[in-house]
């Protein structure tokens, strides 16, 4: 069900809605006060538990958990640290980018709140080094806060020091996987680590560490000040312990994209028809749910989930469309939540095109250490890349899902799964598109992503 | 070794280091910074990093090599990056990008012959909902159009 809600992005259109006298006019920093004023730790978890926020970077695992790893009571020898991910760059996804740009306060006491909730004095915000304007307003929060005694030493006038920093990438999406972000921000190489250890055992520097997406944690405030259970409960989805509100995007073919803020429970034909306007030129042909890396979603796509025990018993035989954007539902569907930021296309676009322009990308950032992965990327690019100049035979198709298959489960990041599950969504779902495809050299689709006349009138 | 910061620049070093445990965590704003006084890193800045930071210049190397945003080359007074990836594919950028090699008469990864432009693709830049994009040196230009374009590249080749 479609309930827009406004706490991160209320102050949006304001000219100056990213300052702190705004921010603060809106009842910004009175839970950061709150909680080093004298909050138990263990009660601001049991809190943060109670909100249900599922991770909003793409894993969906569970903030208050997450923070509940953090080995406890901190040793002085092994300081903590938070960590947050803000080098979005999932194609689709630019969510993160808004609340930097137009509610970075937000960030900041997410980062109070967080830091005390983890036991660390300092917090690192990674944000990759294209949004500058981003990064501006964060170091401009950052600093603004400090002028009135909200980090540093005492914050609040309490002695629970408090640090804030930006840190940058230099482009590499494989720093947006969290132990590549943490090798990045100690001055190396974006290669991911093995896991275990977790970071909340060695993380940044080797110290215990919690990473969090930078959405998750500018909700936080939000969360505090409602009551955690009562801000799960604005969720469709607070049974299935994915709770609050959240931003999502659409971007594609409709016709008014953006970032939309709303209650967990949203589906995605509200959010392609009633926040995204609708598709633009022509008919829904399928939806990449939040993210590239989540398998498409065609329209005509049906609920399959006979059993009662499935989160998606009750949408049984109904739309993909109809089914709430969540967590375990979309999991459930054998795609994922993700960023929560979808891609449409109309059936005016190639759906071979897609998968060709995405492979692209994933053969562009893989980070070369697991040999599944470096190879693998390339080699479902170069068939990509033959199928549409017109040279691939049938057999390749399976040689592509193959190839795929090949991938998954075989390297150290997720990143391998990011790109064998969309090649295999898309081979799945468009099988006879992409046989047609080979068949007729291209002719039997119509063999673009741009609308025909996208810029009609102008000197092409 | 001859390349130095500007006074301004070092200061701001001397800032940077204070915000993390060790030297090494400052390798990438460090690289930045020299970059930005630069236009590009050079095996020379490379060496200096290494050796203002105490580590190896191997590791500087190895880091500045990783990341797309370090130019390893001299690259022109200013950058374009056209964004390429799906959102923006879907929404005119091949289109786009073949009308700023025309209109600039390089290829992508090229520099006009006056060296003010190199232009380049870049992927995702999360800037889905106002695609067609590209980034201008520090600058997103969104929802753009060929005629935007003009007016862009044009003031660029000017200054």
């Amino acid at each position: 069900m479609l309930r827009q809600t406004k706490y991160l992005s209320s102050r949006y259109n304001e000219p100056d809605g990213w300052s702190l006298s705004a921010y603060e006019r809106d009842g910004g920093y009175k839970q950061a006060k709150r909680v080093l004023g004298g909050m138990t730790r263990d009660a601001l978890i049991e809190d943060m538990k109670a909100a249900n926020i599922r991770g909003r970077g793409g894993a969906g695992f569970a903030m208050g958990v997450k923070w509940s790893f953090m080995p406890w009571p901190p040793k002085p020898e092994k300081p903590h640290y938070l960590v947050i991910n803000a080098d979005e760059g999932e194609p689709g996804t630019f969510k993160d980018r808004t609340i930097m740009e137009k509610n970075p306060h937000s960030v900041v006491e997410g980062c109070i709140i967080g830091c005390y909730g983890i036991g660390a004095h300092t917090a690192y915000i990674y944000v990759r080094d294209e949004l500058h304007l981003s990064k501006e307003r964060l170091w401009g929060a950052i600093n603004e806060a400090k002028a009135k005694g909200y980090l540093g030493k005492n914050p609040f006038g309490s002695d629970y020091a408090v640090e804030v920093f930006v840190h940058t990438g230099a482009g590499a999406y494989i720093c947006g996987e969290e132990t590549a972000l943490l090798n990045s921000l100690e001055g190396k190489r974006g290669e991911p680590r093995l896991k275990p250890p977790f970071p909340a055992q060695a993380g940044a520097f080797g110290m215990p560490s919690t990473v969090n997406n930078l959405e998750t944690i500018a909700i936080v405030p939000t969360a505090l000040e409602m009551g955690g259970d009562a801000f799960s409960k604005l969720s469709e989805l607070h049974n299935l312990k994915d709770g609050g509100s959240r931003l999502f995007g659409v971007s594609g073919h409709v016709n008014t994209p953006g970032v939309f803020e709303a209650c967990v429970g949203l589906t995605l034909r509200e959010l392609i028809y009633d926040l995204g306007g609708g598709v633009k030129g022509g008919k829904l042909l399928a939806v990449i749910p939040g993210g590239s890396s989540c398998p498409i979603l065609r329209a005509d796509d049906l609920v399959s989930a006979p059993n009662e025990k499935s989160p998606l018993f009750p949408w049984n035989g109904k739309s993909v469309l109809d089914v709430p954007l969540g967590v375990d539902t979309f999991r459930a569907l054998g795609t994922m939540l993700g960023t929560c930021c979808a891609i449409v296309l109309s059936d005016q676009a190639c759906p071979v095109l897609a998968m060709h322009n995405l492979m692209r990308f994933y053969r562009h950032e893989s980070c070369g250490q697991c040999t599944p992965c470096r190879e693998g990327s390339a080699w479902i690019f170069r068939i990509m890349d033959r199928i549409v100049a017109g040279q691939a035979s049938i057999e390749e198709l399976d040689r592509l899902s193959e190839i795929a298959d090949n991938i998954m489960g075989n390297t150290i990041c997720a990143f391998g799964e990011g790109t064998a599950m969309p090649a295999l969504g898309f081979l799945k779902k468009f099988r006879r598109e992409f046989e047609q495809y080979i068949l007729t050299r291209g002719k039997s689709s119509p063999n673009r992503l741009t609308l025909p006349g996208h810029f009609a009138g102008a000197a092409e | 070794m001859t390349f130095a910061l500007t006074p301004e620049r070092e200061s701001h070093l001397a800032e940077i280091l204070s915000r993390y445990p060790n030297r090494m965590a400052a390798t990438i704003p460090v690289l930045h910074l020299c970059q930005e006084q630069n236009g590009w890193v050079s095996e020379e800045i490379m060496e200096w990093v290494a050796h203002r930071l105490g580590i190896s210049a191997a590791h500087v190397k190895g880091v500045a090599t990783f990341y797309t945003l370090f130019n390893k080359e001299p690259v022109g007074r200013h950058q374009v990056w056209v964004c390429r990836t799906l959102s923006c594919a879907l929404n005119g950028a091949d289109a786009l990008l073949h009308h700023c090699e025309k209109r600039l008469g390089v290829h992508v990864g090229g520099t006009t012959k006056d060296g003010s432009v190199t232009l380049r693709t870049a992927e995702c830049l999360a800037a889905c909902g106002q695609a067609p994009m590209m980034q201008v040196d520090r600058d997103y230009h969104e929802n753009l159009t060929l005629a935007d374009v003009d007016t862009i590249l044009d003031r660029l080749t000017r200054s």
